[in-house]
């Protein structure tokens, strides 16, 4: 992308701002559903920073496959399982939060220290801009041509296991009979592997 | 040689790191299933940060990068779809989102 520098300045600054602030909402917010509509907005800024480094077609995937199928997912799992319930409390998870901030922050260290001490062989050959989908395309279709045919039975098998995982049990026919299967089955009351922890508040029939 | 005004490569790898950081945070933290999830999407992004500055300041003409990140795309979005139904299933079964009660095989 053809910007002046310190435009392309700003913009990284004002993306990455949006994102390292959205990140931290997504992780600390105590209303899940806030964290999904941040997360959307992390996804979004993402893309931007793609289009900051030349990278229209990922971008546009970003934007396609995370924001528009992965939110939209999640949106709905916490729809499905929306259940405001209050948490146990926990005798050690003060000390547990301090101890992984701790873990974190040397994780960070450790990267940043990486990152500013390697001796990168800058600058690279120089950037081929809008050809760069002329090139993914060619290289799909030559020398990943294998990771991309993986790729789709990959996303075949993802469907039929969120599928099979996802559904309940029901019958069209009694397997053993052959008469047409009750359909009270459907709205029928799964018994939980384990009694539930609350017993205060009556299990609903899942939806 | 780059000017001095542009954006140095290491800037997107110290904000691929802090995001990484803030992801394996989330991961240990959080009691609901649905934000552990969230942030396994966080820790991914962080990595596809990397890929993206690298392809673009190291790899300008053969943008292997890009080509990765786009399969790591795919793999996240199918990991969101297994994930969020083994969650459902998990929620039918326990009748709680709380990580610390899916316990059943702890000692």
């Amino acid at each position: 992308m053809s910007l002046a520098l310190s435009t392309q300045l700003i913009c990284f600054l004002l993306l990455s701002g949006a994102l390292l602030l959205g990140a931290l909402g997504v992780v600390l917010l105590p209303n899940v559903v806030y964290s999904a509509f941040l997360l959307g907005g992390v996804l979004l800024s993402m893309a931007g920073l793609y289009l900051l480094l030349n990278a229209s077609f990922v971008a546009a995937a970003q934007v396609l496959v995370y924001v528009g199928a992965v939110n939209v997912l999640i949106l709905f799992a916490i729809m499905l399982v929306n259940k405001r319930q209050p948490l146990r409390p926990m005798r050690v998870l003060l000390l547990r939060r301090l101890l992984s901030v701790g873990v974190c922050l040397g994780l960070l260290a450790l990267l940043v220290q990486v990152a500013l001490t390697t001796p990168w062989a800058l600058p690279g050959p120089p950037s081929i801009g809008e050809a760069a989908i002329i090139r993914i395309g060619e290289h799909f279709f030559t020398d990943y041509l294998l990771p991309f045919e993986v790729a789709s039975v990959l996303l075949l098998m993802a469907m039929i296991g969120a599928i099979v995982l996802a559904r309940r049990d029901v019958l069209a026919r009694d397997v053993v009979t052959g008469a047409p299967a009750d359909q009270a089955l459907l709205e029928r009351q799964r018994s939980p592997l384990l009694p539930s922890q609350d017993a205060s508040s009556p299990s609903a029939p899942s939806p | 040689m780059m000017p001095i005004t542009d954006i140095p490569l290491q800037a997107y790898l110290v904000v691929a790191a802090i995001l990484f950081c803030i992801g394996v945070w989330g991961l240990i933290n959080s009691r609901n299933a649905v934000r552990v999830l969230m942030s396994i999407e966080l820790m991914l992004n962080a990595v596809n940060l990397n890929m993206m500055a690298f392809s673009s300041y190291l790899d300008g003409d053969q943008v292997r990068g890009q080509v990765f990140a786009v399969f790591i795309i795919t793999v996240a979005a199918a990991e969101a779809a297994v994930g969020l139904a083994i969650l459902l299933s998990l929620y039918r079964n326990r009748d709680t989102v709380d990580m610390e009660q899916f316990n059943l095989l702890r000692w």
